[in-house]
C-alpha cells in the first residue's frame, strides 16, 4: 500500500516542538472519511513513517488534520515543511472511540498532554450536539501551562463542556498561571461521577491512563464503561507486520481504541 | 486416493517435468555443511546420503549409508524466505520541480515449486497464509508468491533430537493438502517412492512419470517407517501435552521462569530467523545522496531487538526477559487468539540454532513445575 501525496494547507506551532498540520487531498479529491479516534500514517520524505491520530472535525471533511509532535527522525522532517509542501499519507487505520454508545449519557473526556489530539475530533462533535450527550465533562492535565494544547479553543468548548485543567508544574515562566497544579486524578477524584449513565474516554501516558482508571473504578464506573486509547510501535498499520502487539490484540486493527474491560489483562502487565 | 511408486531411480524424471512445467523448483540441497533450500536442476543437487544430528544449540552433517534423497530432518532454512522475503523494495519515491511521486515497485513473482516439504512445514505455510491473507487487509506481494505455488511434501521418516510435531499435532504424517505427497522407502535393495497427487495440478504431473502401482506391501513399509518416526518423537524427551500451553502461558506472565532465561538469552533473535511461521517484518526508508529519490524496503525483523517495541520515551520490552516473554507467548498462546491456531509447529528449528541451547520445551516445562511448586 503506497502513500497518497497530500499537499499542507495550513500550519499551526502549538508551542515548542510541537504544530498541527491541516493536510488536503490533490487535486479536489475528498479523503477518505474517518471516524474520531483512528490514526494515519503520515510519511516524511526519505525519513520513515509515523502514526498519528486524527485530531480534526469530521465536518472539515475536505482535509485530515493532526497534531505532531517532534520525537524522531521522521517527526522532525515533518516539523520542517511548510505550508504547500506535499506529505505522503496512508489511511485512515484502527477502530475509534465507541460514539454511537453514548446517547443519554455523561461522557468523561480524561485526556493528558497529547492525548487530547485523538479527543478532539469527539469534542467538536459533542460540541455540534451529535450523538445525544447528556452532559459533557473534559480532565485535560499537561506538563506545563505553556505546554496546554488548544488552548485558545478552551473558551469557545466551555459553553457546552464543564472543562478542569491541571498542570503538573508551573515555574516562574508560567507566573501568569493561576489554575491547578497537580496531576489530573485530583480533581478527578473530587468530581462527583454517577457510576451509572457515564462513559469515559482516556488518552494520554499509560501510568497517566493507568491512575484514571483506578480513580474511576473506585468511584464505581463499570470496566465496560471504560475506553481508552493505545500507543505501541507501529510499521504497517494493517495488522501484517506483527510490531504493535499487545497480547493477543494487534493496536492498529483491533484498537488503538479499546475497551478496558475487554483488556483489562493486558493493560496491567508491565513490559508486554 | 490411490498411490503409484516412483522408482528412486526415476527422481530426476519429476525434476524435470516439474521444471518443463514452468516451475522454479526449490529443494534441499548441501551448503556450508548444512541441508538448505535453493534451486534444484537435478537430482545431484539433492543432499544424497546426508542426514542430521541435532541437539540443542548443535547442528552436524553426517553420511546415512543408504542413499536415501530426503533422510534428514529441518534445516537452518524454511520455506518462508521463499514466500515473504527477507529483504524486498516496496516503493520508490522521486522529487523534482513537480513535486513527489511515490510509485509501488512490482517484482514479477517466480512460479515456485517447493519439493521436500515436510507435514511441520505445510503447517507453517497454512499459519502464515492465515497471518498474510485471512486478516482484513492481505499482504499481496506473499500472495503473489503463495498462488502459484507447487507443493510436494515428502512424508518426514527422519526426525531430529529437537523435533516434537507430534506434540504439536502437526506431524509427521502429512494431513495438509499439497500438489503431490510422497514417502521415501529403503526397502533392501529397492529404493523408490510412494507418490500421490492432491490436486488436479498434481494429477497432470503423475501423468507425465514412469510410475507402477504401489502393492500393499510397499504402502505398508512406508507407512511403518512413518510410523517409526512418529513412536521416536513420542518416546523422547521433547514430547509434552500441548492441549493447555495458552491457558498455562496466560496464567504466567509474572513466572520467576523469564528471569531465569533471559539470563542466558542472548536476544539475538536466531529462533525468530530461523523459525518458519515467525512472519514480522519493518521498513526501511533511505535516500540517494541527492536527497532526491528516497525508497521503502522491507525487511525481516524480530521481537528480540530493542527498536522493535520503540514509542516515544523508549522501548516498551526494554529487557530480554519481556522479549522473550513476548515471542514465546506469542508463539504458543496469543497466536490462538490471533489466527485460531498455536504459531508452532514442532520442527525445533529455535532449539538447534539458539546459540546458547535454549529449548522451548524445558523453558515450557519449567514453567508448569515453577507454577506447582
Amino acid at each position: 500500500m503506497i502513500p497518497t501525496l497530500f499537499r499542507i494547507d495550513e500550519r499551526n506551532d502549538e508551542f515548542e516542538g510541537t504544530f498541527t498540520l491541516r493536510l488536503c487531498a490533490p487535486t479536489g479529491n475528498r479523503p477518505a472519511a474517518f471516524s474520531p479516534g483512528q490514526f494515519n500514517m503520515l510519511y516524511a520524505f526519505g525519513t520513515g513513517e509515523v502514526p498519528i491520530s486524527m485530531s480534526g472535525s469530521l465536518d472539515d471533511d475536505d482535509a485530515y488534520v493532526h497534531t505532531i509532535r517532534c520525537q524522531g527522525l521522521a517527526t522532525r522532517t515533518i516539523e520542517r515543511l511548510n505550508k504547500g509542501d506535499v506529505i505522503g499519507v496512508r489511511g485512515p487505520f484502527g477502530r475509534g472511540w465507541p460514539l454511537d454508545t453514548i446517547a443519554g449519557k455523561e461522557v468523561l473526556i480524561i485526556a493528558g498532554g497529547l492525548g487530547l489530539a485523538p479527543l478532539r475530533p469527539v469534542i467538536y462533535q459533542l460540541l455540534n450536539g451529535h450523538h445525544g450527550a447528556r452532559r459533557v465533562r473534559l480532565f485535560y492535565g499537561a506538563r506545563r501551562p505553556r505546554e496546554l494544547l488548544y488552548y485558545r479553543e478552551f473558551e469557545r468548548w466551555a459553553d457546552a463542556i464543564d472543562i478542569t485543567v491541571t498542570v503538573d508544574h508551573a515555574d516562574h515562566v508560567d507566573r501568569a498561571w493561576k489554575g491547578r497544579v497537580g496531576v489530573i486524578t485530583e480533581p478527578l477524584e473530587a468530581a462527583r461521577i454517577s457510576s451509572a449513565g457515564t462513559i469515559a474516554f482516556l488518552c494520554g501516558p499509560e501510568v497517566m491512563m493507568r491512575f484514571c482508571i483506578h480513580t474511576l473504578l473506585k468511584k464505581g464506573l463499570p470496566e465496560s464503561a471504560i475506553y481508552l486509547s493505545m500507543e505501541r510501535n507501529m510499521k504497517c498499520a494493517t495488522g501484517l507486520c506483527g510490531h504493535c502487539q499487545w497480547g493477543p490484540n494487534f493496536v492498529c486493527k483491533d484498537g488503538p481504541v479499546f475497551c478496558y474491560g475487554s483488556v483489562r489483562s493486558w493493560f496491567n502487565l508491565r513490559a508486554l | 486416493m490411490q498411490k503409484f511408486l516412483l522408482q528412486a531411480d526415476d527422481l530426476d524424471v519429476l525434476i524435470q517435468v516439474i521444471a518443463r512445467e514452468g516451475h522454479r523448483l526449490i529443494g534441499p540441497t548441501l551448503r556450508d555443511g548444512a541441508i538448505v533450500y535453493d534451486d534444484i536442476h537435478s537430482v545431484s543437487d539433492l543432499p544424497r546420503d546426508w542426514t542430521d544430528d541435532q541437539e540443542k544449540g548443535r547442528y552436524r552433517l553426517r553420511k546415512r549409508g543408504d542413499g536415501a534423497y530426503f533422510g534428514y530432518a529441518a534445516g537452518p532454512h524454511s520455506w518462508k524466505q521463499f514466500l515473504q522475503l527477507p529483504r524486498r523494495p516496496v516503493w520508490r519515491a522521486e522529487r523534482d520541480a513537480n513535486g513527489v511521486q511515490i510509485i509501488a515497485i512490482e517484482e514479477m513473482a517466480p512460479r515456485l515449486a517447493f519439493m521436500g516439504v515436510r507435514s511441520c512445514e505445510l503447517h507453517a505455510i497454512a499459519i502464515q497464509d492465515r497471518v498474510f491473507l485471512e486478516g482484513p487487509f492481505r499482504n499481496d506481494d506473499y500472495d503473489k508468491r503463495r498462488q502459484p505455488l507447487l507443493l510436494i511434501a515428502v512424508n518426514c521418516t527422519a526426525p531430529a533430537a529437537t523435533c516434537f510435531c507430534t506434540s504439536m499435532n502437526t506431524g509427521p504424517e502429512v494431513t495438509l493438502p499439497a500438489d503431490l505427497t510422497m514417502t521415501e522407502v529403503m526397502d533392501g535393495d529397492a529404493h523408490y517412492f510412494l507418490i500421490d497427487a492432491g490436486t488436479g495440478r498434481g494429477e497432470h504431473i503423475l501423468k507425465q512419470l514412469p510410475l507402477t502401482p504401489a502393492q500393499a506391501r510397499q504402502q505398508a513399509l512406508a507407512q511403518k517407517s512413518i510410523q517409526h518416526a512418529a513412536e521416536q518423537m513420542e518416546q523422547g524427551p521433547r514430547s509434552f501435552d500441548s492441549s493447555d500451553v495458552k491457558d498455562l502461558l496466560y496464567r504466567n506472565y509474572e513466572s520467576p521462569e523469564w528471569e531465569l532465561v533471559a539470563d542466558r538469552c542472548l536476544s539475538c533473535a536466531n529462533c525468530t530467523m530461523a523459525c518458519p511461521t515467525c512472519f514480522c517484518s519493518t521498513v526501511e526508508d533511505t535516500t540517494d545522496l541527492t536527497g532526491e529519490n528516497a525508497e521503502r524496503w522491507e525487511r525481516w525483523d524480530s521481537c528480540f531487538t530493542a527498536d522493535f517495541s520503540y514509542i516515544t520515551g523508549g522501548a516498551v520490552r526494554a529487557d530480554t526477559r519481556s522479549r522473550y516473554r513476548q515471542w514465546m507467548t506469542h508463539k504458543l498462546a496469543t497466536w490462538h487468539d490471533q489466527f485460531d491456531s498455536s504459531g508452532c509447529v514442532g520442527c525445533g528449528r529455535c532449539i538447534a540454532w539458539c546459540p546458547v541451547g535454549i529449548d522451548l520445551t524445558e523453558e515450557l516445562l519449567r514453567i508448569r513445575e515453577m507454577e506447582n511448586q
